[in-house]
């Protein structure tokens, strides 16, 4: 492997809901018939909720619902003005076949109703526009607010929440969940709207015409809903197949593609392609049997419309034989057909859809109910010159209730001095970062910073005078300066440069080819660890913090970084209290005092020499592993 | 993407049959409002009953005909478009798990994940739609028009006059919203960016106090999407009723023309009736292919992306006559010969001139700094790339000789990062020999220091590993990957700094556990720290690709400067601080 690939990213294994597909027309597969329903817990009030963001929007929702409900009348009276002119012609056309003297079309008539369409026309659709037009803002700036609302709570969320969850479990709420239920807003309300009033239009326009015939219409009515509600069942079942197949199919092609290098050197190709033909085999078999069953569905409907025009064509025309209704009636009458059997499919369509979303707009919801951390209290307070004194007074603190971790500990530390964290690493250095930054609440006892609780303390104020220079870096998309930068607001060009050059690392920013402003890439792979480790120093060094927590392991630098790294830490910590998590001899000798960590709880403290007297573990590691260290450093300089 | 479409070969059959069935189906419903203009003028026109129901009654059939057609041409197309998508994925996986190691890197294997599943979806949906509606709408149009035509010359034009003016005004819209729409899924994906930095940053954004920033980045990315998907749907909005407007309004050209044509008795008014029709099917499909054309730029951006996969051949592969293996007594041999090895498109080789040679029963340690090409050294022996210039051999046969079967079976690799597969922690060591027994796995798992954790662990051997092997710690991930290499009882071990992530007692016991384990082996070791390799039988010190010496540690400290440089950094390392 070369090396410059090592920072790749990691294969992700986040797998995204998967959301019916959207065109730009909001066209899923007929309208989402056929997708497996979800159930949502909480139906009606969970609609209620959601619908309540739409709140805001009120006099522009007024517009939109007389908008559709003037372009739907519209839309409905065209075919009847239309067989009008029909009529006309086809009486003129009759008379004169008769050989009714003078008889001819009367194209005055003719043309009037024809200008009258026109504007009929241009208006109603000029108003199903405009419909269209302000659900765009309307879904759009709702569902803005929404994500807003999101990404605020994030923010107030403790960070409990996190640690308990994957990224990409929060990432498919605040995502796909948000996703869906903007498609739904801008299609789906509108054409619900738009459907209802036209079934309604329709009928009534129809009964105008001929009761007989819309008996007819009426009739194809439920077959067409027998018909698509058992294609959709059974396709329903397929489609679960179909998902649980391309599931297991993406797993095993991340998994693959993720240990490449292993699949080659052990020589697994072969196996892991025939693994992946069994997988593909499977999900070809259900893939083709619900695209097929759900297939049938259109055809079928198209079936059932044509029966339906049919059945129109023929008594129709009996009728106009028989003079009961004018020839017009009957093509109006098959248009009405169309436009009645268009809103009913669609109708099932969009009311999957709808509970599809409600149950995204359940699961936001829950993410917005989620505990947040307890506000700052009214007397928090902030302290303006921090010297960096520390003090754990009896505290106790455990994630979980059965496994206690940290057991009445107390520890005073002046400012300026050092601690060393020893030990296996592992959730002992993330512990302590959690409770002094306060990212978790002690159980008991108190944590004081210059004196004071760091509960009375605004939450901001205090996590401003830490720093911290960790072994898992994280930098952000945009260019190295806005990454310096983000210690300190406003900071000066000076400020930053001179920020970098105590973290020894404006010499490599200087090779870069945009120098401060180079941009990192999403996986920051345009820079080594080293070199990130050595921005986030310097991140610490703009923010001039009181207290330090920093990390030396320093696993995958090469030693001249290393070395840089080093002299950049020891730069940083002169005159800062500083929490060292110390895996060389030198920081551990010279602490102000050591914390003995084991399975992530602090098992000894004290000093260098005071923990060798007691021979607990703390001496048994220091002889296992530094103390040889220490002879192995001295022979090799020999 | 026509390019992909090539692997549809297998099914021409089935998309001829497709073709016909569409054909079938829309001449169907195409003779409907023929068939319905009849009614008026044989029927209705002459008061003759009799002839409504016989011809009502050969509607009813060619409409039971074409809905048939249509079924049976849905299930060829299912077949056709999955069958494809079938195709598509495996030629991909199988191209892609013969990828050399860097080919693989150059895609990335998050990209390669994206390529293999979501791209060939996106084509195959394509091809769903191409089949199901596409195809039939040049038939729906071309048919509509003649059959126009064959009723009244002077209407039809009314028809083809329409067409052109209503595809005109698709192109417009879309013109509009194609780039709209690219532009929406970039900010949508840049939206995703800062959400997963805030998820995965959040103790660095809270220690910094910087919520509100975050805040208020997200808010500027979520306000740039929101206007774009506004922009958007208004153009959208637009599409709809154009459509209808457009529709009717040839409605209307049609019945005034008409009404002249039948006025002047040049026409029947069934004729009329049934023009009124075909403009209607025509239209939609037109409308249909324009949709079409919204779909097309994402799946030909998908195809794109299938096809650069395509294009790159495995560059490692197997010999046409591989060479015979010879039976020596002690194998593990390994040559390297003045090989200079260099990425595609780097300006400096990322090794030159390398030569050496390692026995069986020899610890090879492999020193240097970052990009000095110690890693790149190693994985020239398992062959995960080829050399430029020069040859390496194990057991005196060029590796390009040998099948990548034979050679990989001798070799046992660990990488730096240490990759475990789900399945059970047996399932995982067994991975590096199919029929190891269960004694052997226990004995490679002790080996590795392993045995400890796993017999902890509540189902020992047969506990599963998640995905990634995240139940585990690093260091338990970088022991059970070493298990894996020894069950394989390899003739060379190839440690890529396999043991940064074990600490230091770990480590001590792991390195003399495998020293009696590895004893007849060749074992090469990249190593950062000095103190892994101390005890080589031969330490190749790398400086920019190239060999700075070879000696063992009492011999470079005297005679070479960069290992001595190396040394030193590291003991001084103790010092600052």
């Amino acid at each position: 492997m070369s090396e410059a690939s090592q920072g790749k990213p990691k294969v992700q294994t986040e797998q995204p809901r998967t959301a019916p597909p959207r065109d730009m027309f909001g066209g899923r597969p007929i309208g989402g018939l056929g997708v497996p329903t979800q159930k949502a817990k909480n139906f009606k009030g969970t609609t209620a909720r959601l619908l309540g963001y739409l709140r805001p929007h009120h006099a522009a929702l007024a517009v939109v619902i007389l908008a559709g409900a003037i372009g739907t009348v519209f839309s409905v009276l065209g075919p009847k003005l239309l067989g009008k002119a029909t009529t006309k012609v086809f009486e003129g056309f009759v008379a004169k076949a008769r050989g009714v003297p003078g008889a001819a079309v009367d194209f005055h008539y003719v043309g009037r109703i024809l200008l009258g369409l026109i504007a009929l026309y241009i208006i109603g659709n000029a108003f199903q526009y405009l419909m269209q037009y302000l659900m765009a803002t309307i879904a759009q700036r709702t569902v803005y607010a929404m994500r807003k609302e999101v990404e605020a709570k994030f923010d107030r969320l403790p960070l409990k929440f996190f640690d308990r969850r994957t990224r990409g479990e929060v990432m498919s709420r605040a995502v796909n969940d948000l996703d869906s239920i903007s498609g739904t807003l801008q299609q789906n309300l509108t054409q619900l709207l738009t459907s209802l009033l036209t079934i309604i239009g329709v009928i009534v326009m129809m009964l105008t015409i001929s009761w007989m015939l819309t008996l007819i219409s009426v009739l194809t009515l439920p077959l067409s809903i027998v018909i698509v509600a058992r294609i959709a069942k059974r396709s329903q079942k397929f489609f679960m197949k179909q998902q649980m197949a391309l599931g297991a199919l993406n797993g095993h092609v991340a998994e693959m593609y993720g240990g490449h290098t292993i699949v080659t050197a052990f020589g697994h190709q072969q196996k892991s392609v025939a693994t992946f033909e069994t997988l593909n085999e499977n999900y070809y078999d259900g893939a083709w049997r619900a695209q097929f069953v759900s297939g049938i569905i259109w055809p079928t409907m198209m079936f059932v419309g044509n029966l339906g025009y049919v059945f129109v064509a023929v008594i129709g025309g009996v009728l106009v034989t028989r003079g009961s209704i004018p020839i017009g009636d009957v093509q109006a009458f098959i248009a009405y057909n169309r436009q009645f059997s268009m809103p009913i499919s669609q109708l099932s369509g969009i009311a999957n859809m709808i509970q599809l979303t409600v149950v995204s707009a359940e699961r936001v919801f829950e993410l917005l109910d989620e505990p947040e951390e307890t506000p700052d209290s009214d007397s928090a307070t902030v302290i303006a010159r921090p010297r960096g004194a520390v003090q754990l007074d009896d505290v106790s603190f455990r994630y979980k209730e059965a496994e206690p971790l940290i057991e009445h500990m107390s520890l005073e530390i002046a400012p300026g001095r050092m601690i060393a964290i020893v030990g296996p690493t592992g959730a002992g250095k993330t512990t302590l970062v959690n409770l002094l930054m306060r990212f978790y609440d002690v159980d008991s006892g108190a944590i004081r910073v210059d004196g004071v609780d760091i509960r009375q303390l605004k939450r901001g104020a205090l996590r401003r005078m830490f720093g911290m220079v960790l072994q898992d870096t994280w930098l952000f998309s945009g260019t190295i300066r806005e990454n310096i930068a983000y210690g300190r607001d406003h900071a000066s060009a000076e400020a930053i440069v001179h920020a970098a050059k105590a973290a020894q690392a404006d010499h490599f920013i200087r090779t870069l080819p945009d120098n401060y402003d180079t941009p990192i890439n999403e996986e920051a792979s345009n820079l080594s660890q080293g070199q990130k480790q050595l921005l986030t120093i310097a991140r610490a060094f703009l923010a001039d913090p009181a207290i330090l927590i920093l990390d030396e392991a320093t696993s995958s630098v090469d030693t001249r970084t290393e070395i840089l790294i080093q002299q950049a830490m020891g730069q940083l910590m002169h005159g800062r209290t500083t929490f060292v998590i110390a895996h060389r001899l030198s920081t551990i000798r010279n602490a102000d005092a050591i914390l003995m960590m084991e399975h992530g709880r602090i098992v000894e403290q004290g000093t260098h020499q005071e923990l060798l007297a007691a021979k607990g573990p703390y001496a048994a590691l220091y002889h296992s592993q530094f103390a040889g260290r220490a002879a192995q450093s001295v022979s090799l300089a020999t | 993407m026509l390019k992909l479409f090539r692997l549809l070969a297998p099914y021409r059959g089935y998309i001829a049959i497709v073709l016909v069935l569409a054909l079938a189906q829309s001449l169907g419903f195409l003779l409907l409002p023929r068939l319905m203009s009849d009614i008026v003028d044989k029927g209705i026109v002459r008061g003759d009953q009799r002839a409504i129901f016989r011809i009502g009654g050969l509607m009813l059939l060619m409409s039971i005909a074409a809905t048939f057609c249509a079924i049976l041409s849905s299930y060829y197309a299912s077949k056709v478009a999955t069958g494809f998508g079938r195709i598509l994925r495996g030629t991909i996986f199988a191209r892609v798990e013969h990828f050399s190691i860097h080919q693989f890197d150059r895609f990335g294997s998050a990209s390669l994940v994206t390529r293999t599943t979501n791209d060939t979806t996106q084509v195959q949906q394509m091809l769903t739609m191409m089949l199901t509606m596409v195809i039939t709408a040049p038939m729906m149009a071309t048919g509509g028009v003649i059959l126009a035509l064959s009723q009244d010359t002077q209407l039809a034009w009314v028809l083809i006059a329409v067409m052109p003016v209503m595809a005109l005004v698709f192109g417009v819209i879309l013109r509009g919203a194609v780039p709209l729409s690219q532009a929406m899924q970039e900010k949508i994906d840049r939206l995703n960016l800062i959400i997963g930095e805030g998820l995965s940053g959040v103790r660095v954004i809270r220690a910094f106090d910087r919520g509100a920033r975050q805040g208020e980045r997200f808010d500027r990315a979520n306000l740039d999407l929101t206007n774009t998907a506004i922009a958007l749907n208004r153009l959208m909005a637009f599409l709809m009723p154009a459509l209808i407007v457009m529709l009717n309004l040839t409605s209307l050209a049609i019945i005034w023309v008409g009404s002249h044509r039948i006025d002047a008795g040049q026409m029947q008014v069934g004729a009329m009736i049934a023009s009124l029709q075909y403009a209607m099917q025509i239209l939609f499909a037109v409308f249909m292919v324009t949709a079409m054309f919204v779909m097309l730029p994402r799946a030909a951006a998908s195809a794109a992306r299938i096809n650069e996969v395509l294009e790159v051949s495995p560059e490692v592969v197997d010999p046409a006559g591989p060479a015979e293996r010879p039976r020596a007594a002690r194998r593990g041999h390994v040559e390297f010969q003045n090989v200079t090895f260099q990425y595609p498109g780097a300006e400096e080789p990322a090794l030159s001139g390398v030569s050496f040679t390692a026995h069986p029963g020899e610890m090879t340690a492999i020193v240097g700094g970052t990009g000095s090409g110690k890693s790149t050294l190693a994985g020239l022996i398992p062959r995960f790339y080829d050399a430029n210039h020069g040859r390496v051999l194990v057991d005196g046969v060029d590796v390009r000789e040998m099948t990548q079967a034979d050679l990989r079976g001798r070799i046992g690799f660990v990488p730096q990062k240490a990759v475990l597969f789900t399945g059970t922690v047996a399932a995982n060591i067994r991975y590096g020999r199919e029929n190891a027994s269960d004694e052997e796995i226990r004995h490679a798992a002790t080996v590795a220091q392993a045995i400890e954790f796993v017999d902890a662990m509540p189902e020992t051997f047969a506990s599963p590993i998640s995905q990634g092997g995240i139940n585990l710690s690093g260091g338990q991930k970088q022991r059970l990957s070493i298990a894996r290499a020894i069950v394989r009882k390899p003739d060379v071990y190839v440690f890529d700094d396999s043991f940064s992530a074990l600490d230091f007692a770990t480590d001590a016991r792991l390195r003399a556990a495998l020293r009696e384990e590895t004893g007849n082996a060749t074992v090469f070791v990249v190593a950062q720290r000095i103190s892994t390799v101390i005890n080589a039988d031969r330490i190749i010190v790398l400086d920019n690709g190239r060999v700075a010496g070879v000696g063992t540690h009492a011999e470079l400290l005297e005679n070479n400067e960069i290992y001595r440089e190396i040394v030193a950094s590291q003991v001084s390392l103790e010092e600052v601080a």
